[in-house]
């Protein structure tokens, strides 16, 4: 029985290495476009779409071919304006997250401590836009926006909150469902305010779902595409995502080396973050799955 | 304490609710009303009828019927491969092997790339392989429709991968005990115990990869700019009827009107379906 036992952990410790072999394997294929993309972003832009698999070694003749510096990212730097782009996709996501952080949970709180036909009316509501595809709204959106004047990096963050309100009730409220009223109501009890209560102890309880919260808001609007193209006065202020569609422009060739260089800049700063907190990141995922 | 609260509306529902009422109450009703109009504004609108919803099916220059049942295999297709890869490498991870950190961080990773950055950097990719053989992307619609298959297959299976794990890991410990006391074997506890207890999970990340499938559209547009026309997805579709062509704002208006009924319906249908396989503990 000792035997047996001790075979198929063998068995169990040899399957694991295999696994891990392929593993590996496999996540290097996953890490490969990233690394290709890397390194088209230094050859000159005839060899990108010529030969994009090819992996110039310094010295080598293909490198003295191919190997263009840092050529592609002046070039790209410059036709995108991407230094402003960036300062635009920085200070829309960090404020609309801010935003929908504060305003959303207040709701939430609201709404799941208040019975009432509005309190369901707010939440009903709230589900059915979370399911809306964006073609529904999006010629009306824009034209509102125009006419509101709501076409700057400000002005878009009242469009984010009004849309990422779904998500954000929803999360919210499926933590506060769990959460016991007891402090609350003695809190209340003893004279607190509702806003005190609200700010002193029911938004401590909460940070676990403010920072998963943050988290899926802040992929979707760092990333979004579509929204900020319509609503956005787009001679003045361009987002990442926008910078890099524009290099395509109407006509004609796109810039490979310049789209290359712009990619990487892109996509450098969002896996340092990652990195840097993955742990957050990935449980934030979690716990918004949870919910669902 | 109920009471105390409620007067005050006005400080924790108004802000996010005016909010709500700009960016998506005012333009839904108003796009609704619209697609019974025509207009080349907004402030021309003359009522038509359902005549855009006419126009929207039968204009023979428009692809949206081919659009409709496109989009709806791309989603049933990539839902089926991205859960069915997600879940066994969830289920692969969770025994613990070496590495399994390293695995899951680069798994998740491409989640954070955004649509269109996505699209341009798999395009090089993928017209490099197929200027192999002679092709590129766009020569017809199945290149295009594969190609988006692999590129949301690599950007979303760490995402369903993460849900399937957390999943698995709160499946009771003495289950799988007396799974193992009863002699299942391995097949026979997947089976009849952990995809049972899975089926949450397995009802958001449907719900997951079945909407975002359908409403797909950075990649789309980067990946191959919807050429040829046949390889626009519905999401792409509309956005040509909007701003491709002049004086089509009706029929666009209509098809979303169409595209937003149809995405509701599988959302609740996909919700009652996999619910009603849950089980209670």
């Amino acid at each position: 029985m000792a035997k047996q036992k001790s075979t198929l952990k063998r068995g169990t410790r040899i399957l694991n290495s295999i696994l891990t072999l392929v593993f590996s394997l496999i996540s290097l294929a996953y890490v490969y476009p990233l690394f290709i993309m890397l390194v088209n972003s230094f050859k000159k832009k005839a060899y990108i779409s010529r030969a994009p698999f090819t992996v110039p070694i310094p010295g080598s003749e293909t490198w003295n071919k191919m190997y263009v510096g840092t050529q592609n990212y002046a070039t790209g730097i410059e036709k995108t304006d991407f230094l402003h782009s960036f300062w635009f996709s920085l200070l829309i996501t960090i404020l609309s997250v801010f935003v929908i952080l504060l305003f959303c949970s207040m709701t939430a709180w609201y709404i799941n401590r208040v019975t009432s036909k509005l309190s369901k009316g707010v939440y009903a509501l709230c589900l059915f836009s979370m399911v809306v595809p964006f073609q529904m709204v999006m010629f009306t959106l824009s034209k509102l926006a125009n006419m509101l004047h709501l076409n700057t990096p400000l002005g878009i963050v009242i469009i984010y909150l009004g849309f990422g309100a779904g998500l954000a009730v929803f999360m919210f409220s499926g933590y506060m469902k769990s959460c016991p009223i007891a402090i609350e109501e003695s809190a209340m009890i003893d004279g607190c305010s509702p806003p005190r209560t609200f700010f002193s102890i029911v938004l401590p309880i909460l940070q676990p779902t403010y920072v998963s919260t943050a988290i899926l808001e802040a992929m979707w609007i760092w990333n979004d595409y579509l929204l900020p193209y319509l609503v956005l006065d787009i001679k003045k202020y361009k987002t990442i995502p926008i910078a890099v569609q524009y290099l395509k422009g109407g006509y004609g060739s796109v810039d490979m080396g310049a789209m290359m260089a712009m990619l990487v800049l892109a996509i450098i700063p969002i896996i340092v973050l990652y990195l840097a907190c993955q742990k957050f990141i990935i449980s934030g995922v979690m716990a918004g799955a949870v919910k669902g | 304490m109920e009471k105390a609260l409620k007067k005050w509306w006005p400080l924790f529902i108004l802000p996010t609710m005016a909010a709500f009422t700009i960016g998506f109450l005012i333009p839904f009703v108003w796009g609704l009303y619209l697609s019974f109009c025509e207009f080349t504004t907004v402030n021309d609108a003359v009522w038509v009828g359902l005549n855009n919803y006419v126009l929207a099916f039968t204009d023979p220059s428009s692809y949206f019927t081919h659009s409709l049942w496109y989009t709806a295999l791309f989603s049933v297709v990539s839902t089926v491969i991205i859960n069915v890869l997600g879940l066994t490498v969830a289920i692969l991870l969770v025994r613990g092997i070496r590495g399994t950190n390293i695995f899951r961080t680069v798994f998740f990773m491409p989640n954070l790339i955004g649509g269109i950055v996505l699209g341009w950097l798999w395009q090089v990719l993928i017209n490099g392989v197929l200027a192999k053989y002679g092709v590129t992307i766009v020569t017809n619609e199945w290149y295009g429709f594969w190609s988006l298959i692999l590129v949301m297959t690599w950007q979303q299976l760490g995402y369903m991968m993460i849900i399937y794990i957390s999943g698995l890991q709160s499946i009771p410990e003495e289950l799988m005990e007396a799974a193992s006391i009863d002699g299942a074997n391995a097949w026979q506890t997947l089976r009849f115990v952990k995809l049972p207890m899975l089926m949450p999970s397995i009802t958001i990340c449907t719900f997951l990869t079945i909407t975002n499938g359908f409403k797909l559209f950075d990649q789309n547009l980067a990946l191959t700019n919807g050429m040829p026309p046949e390889s626009r997805l519905m999401a792409l579709d509309i956005y040509n009827t909007f701003y491709g062509r002049t004086g089509w704002a009706g029929a666009g208006q209509a098809k979303a009107v169409v595209f937003c009924i149809i995405v509701v319906a599988i959302a609740l249908l996909q919700q009652k379906l996999t619910h009603s396989k849950e089980v209670q503990q």
